[in-house]
């Protein structure tokens, strides 16, 4: 066989190239710049070495925010997957309900997210808020913008009620991909309702579970509008994540280098915790 | 012991999926519902399984009314046309399944379990997931599944129609192995007519929710009651051509062909059905009724040659042994055998065959 030689393709290349060129890779490339470097302005630079991520790595600071990071995003986690799933479960399989169902759950995915914000910081205001003054009413101390318990419960349900939809949506769509046959023949086995659901639907969820996952905890690790919009990151720190604590780092403080090493820092932790966990779950799939 | 349908018929709305029906299954016996896509047979399984309810009629099992009973108090199994196996379990748990709900012991367990993966070739991969095996392995261990609880009723629901070619024929010629000497009723439901002779035992026709015919399957295939039932019962479709009798002169109404007949029936027009298999390439003992044709298509199916031809107005298929390559467009002549047709009076009902 005779392969006709011709490079002239790579120039279908070069369109994609130049588009990922500026929005990813320049800019990513300009903060590796400032994270090994000094600047005072004026486009002058001085080499630091790794003196800025070896002070984010030691920073007392970046170790409370990684941690609130890592606990707010653990807790939605474990709140949203099995109430997602109990929501799906529960959803019609047939009729008119389930356009209905569908489209109300996709609503909250829908709104801006600083508008989720200003809903919700409106919603739990403690003296004219529905909620806050509900809870108040009903005898509870509650005030989000002074207690730190309370913008943690907030954020916590503004995170869920925004975000199970999601999980739903993909445990629904898991759910109905099973085939009926598997259903009956669980029937004719006597199985109970728990075993159909962790010997039959849990397993055959398993790989939309991943995905739902994975973007749960990509986009709530990385979450920054909606607190900052809700709280501000306070009372003081309390609800500071991490990406709150790197705007305002790099731009209240105008830290430049130290906030550049610690973008990169996050986004390698990101990259880590997906990969651990993508390896993990779907190391048994590979083997067959 | 017998499994009897009386009267029964099922509507989903205003579509009747299933009309009235009358059927009794004997014990120790397999009986194939034949028929194609949506003529009711996985819905007449799932009636008979008690899946799903009648909308009247009433299901007798031992001479005990049925009809409403739940499918886990009735001591049935079935075989899916998927390979439907619990994901997560390896092939031993997977058949152990319905022992260990029953509450059966462990090692009667072990040893049913041993028996009936030796008898589906499953021995060596016990320990192996369902995504590990292959699509034959996994409908094989969905067979042990039905297989190792002693049910009064096996229902496969074209358990092969998913396997490839070669696992197909493998597995269908171990299937009637697998319900010999077994005190149960076995139904299977198939889309091929080949699979119904292989299995033997009895068949019912069915078309557009109706069971056309339920006999012995080659009584069934030998003298179909009517055109439809014919038609189900053969691969690749029966042909059919008008023709005239008067005396014992017969011919066909689109040409000039003609034949002689003992048959006894009166003169008038009728409709013949000749199965493909008894048009053929070549003169061959009582093949002789000679038929001219132009090569419309022409495949080769294993071992055997397909030809569709056509002849004045009709299109015919003839299915020879052995391999012929015949151009498109090629003249060529074509064999029949008399004594093979079937003859059906204008209503489509059976007159005589041969």
């Amino acid at each position: 066989m005779n392969k006709t030689v011709n490079q002239k393709a790579w120039f279908f290349v070069i369109p994609v190239f130049v588009l990922v060129a500026f929005n990813a890779i320049i800019p990513l490339m300009t903060v590796v710049n400032y994270a090994f470097q000094e600047t005072f302005g004026n486009n002058v630079f001085m080499w630091e070495g790794t003196r800025w991520f070896k002070q984010i790595m030691l920073s007392e600071r970046f170790h409370a925010s990684l941690g609130r990071q890592f606990l707010f995003t653990f807790i939605i986690l474990f709140i949203q997957i099995p109430l997602g799933i109990a929501i799906a479960l529960t959803m019609p399989k047939e009729g008119i309900g389930v356009p209905v169902c569908l489209v109300l759950m996709s609503m909250p995915l829908l709104i801006p997210w600083n508008v989720v914000g200003a809903m919700w910081n409106i919603f739990a205001l403690p003296d004219i808020g529905f909620l806050g003054h509900s809870l108040n009413a009903l005898g509870f101390d509650y005030n989000f913008t002074q207690q730190i318990g309370d913008a943690w419960f907030t954020t916590i349900l503004m995170d869920v009620w925004h975000w199970t939809s999601l999980v739903v949506l993909l445990s629904y769509a898991g759910l109905r991909s099973i085939q009926p046959a598997y259903y009956q023949a669980a029937e004719i086995d006597g199985a109970s309702r728990w075993a159909i659901f962790t010997k039959i639907e849990l397993p055959k969820m398993k790989k939309v579970l991943t995905i739902a996952i994975l973007l749960r905890f990509m986009d709530s690790f990385m979450i920054y509008t909606e607190p900052f919009v809700l709280t501000g990151g306070g009372p003081g720190n309390a609800t500071a994540f991490l990406s709150i604590d790197l705007v305002k780092m790099a731009l209240g403080q105008f830290d430049l280098g130290p906030a550049a090493a610690m973008s990169l820092i996050y986004f390698f932790i990101v990259l880590l915790v997906c990969w651990v966990f993508y390896t993990l779950m779907m190391r048994n799939e590979e083997k067959s | 012991m017998s499994l009897e349908l009386k009267n029964v018929e099922k509507k989903i709305g205003l579509d009747t999926h299933i009309y009235s029906t009358n059927l009794k299954l004997e014990k120790n016996t397999i009986n194939i519902l034949l028929g194609s896509t949506l003529a009711g047979k996985t819905t007449l399984m799932q009636i008979m399984a008690g899946l799903d309810k009648p909308t009247s009629g009433e299901i007798w099992f031992n001479n005990e009314n049925v009809t409403g009973m739940k499918v886990q108090k009735r001591n049935v199994s079935m075989v899916y046309q998927q390979f439907i196996n619990y994901p997560n379990f390896t092939v031993y748990d997977n058949i152990a399944s319905p022992l260990k709900i029953t509450g059966v012991s462990s090692d009667e367990t072990k040893q049913r379990v041993g028996k009936v993966a030796e008898l589906l070739k499953l021995s060596g991969m016990l320990n192996k997931k369902p995504n590990e095996l292959s699509g034959g392995q996994q409908q094989r261990t969905a067979l042990a599944r039905a297989l190792v609880k002693d049910s009064d009723l096996i229902l496969l629901d074209e358990p092969l129609a998913n396997l490839d070619f070669k696992l197909r024929e493998e597995l269908r010629e171990e299937l009637p192995k697998l319900f010999e000497n077994r005190d149960c009723i076995v139904v299977y439901a198939t889309t091929e007519p080949s699979e119904a002779l292989l299995l033997g035992g009895n068949t019912a026709t069915l078309q557009e929710g109706k069971i056309i015919q339920y006999g012995k399957t080659l009584d069934t295939y030998n003298k179909p009651n009517s055109l439809v039932s014919a038609q189900v019962f053969s691969d690749p479709p029966m042909n059919i051509a008008k023709i005239k009798k008067s005396g014992e002169q017969c011919s066909f109404l689109q040409n000039d062909i003609h034949w002689k007949t003992k048959l006894n029936i009166k003169d008038g027009e009728y409709k013949v059905g000749i199965r493909p298999h008894n048009i053929t390439t070549y003169k061959d003992g009582n093949n002789t009724l000679e038929i001219k044709g132009k090569v419309l298509i022409s495949e080769i199916s294993g071992s055997e040659s397909l030809i569709h031809f056509t002849n004045g107005n009709l299109n015919w298929v003839s299915l020879s042994n052995g391999v012929f390559q015949k151009n498109v467009g090629d003249e060529m002549s074509l064999y029949m055998n008399t004594d093979e047709f079937v003859y059906f009076d204008q209503n489509e009902r059976l007159v005589s065959n041969g």
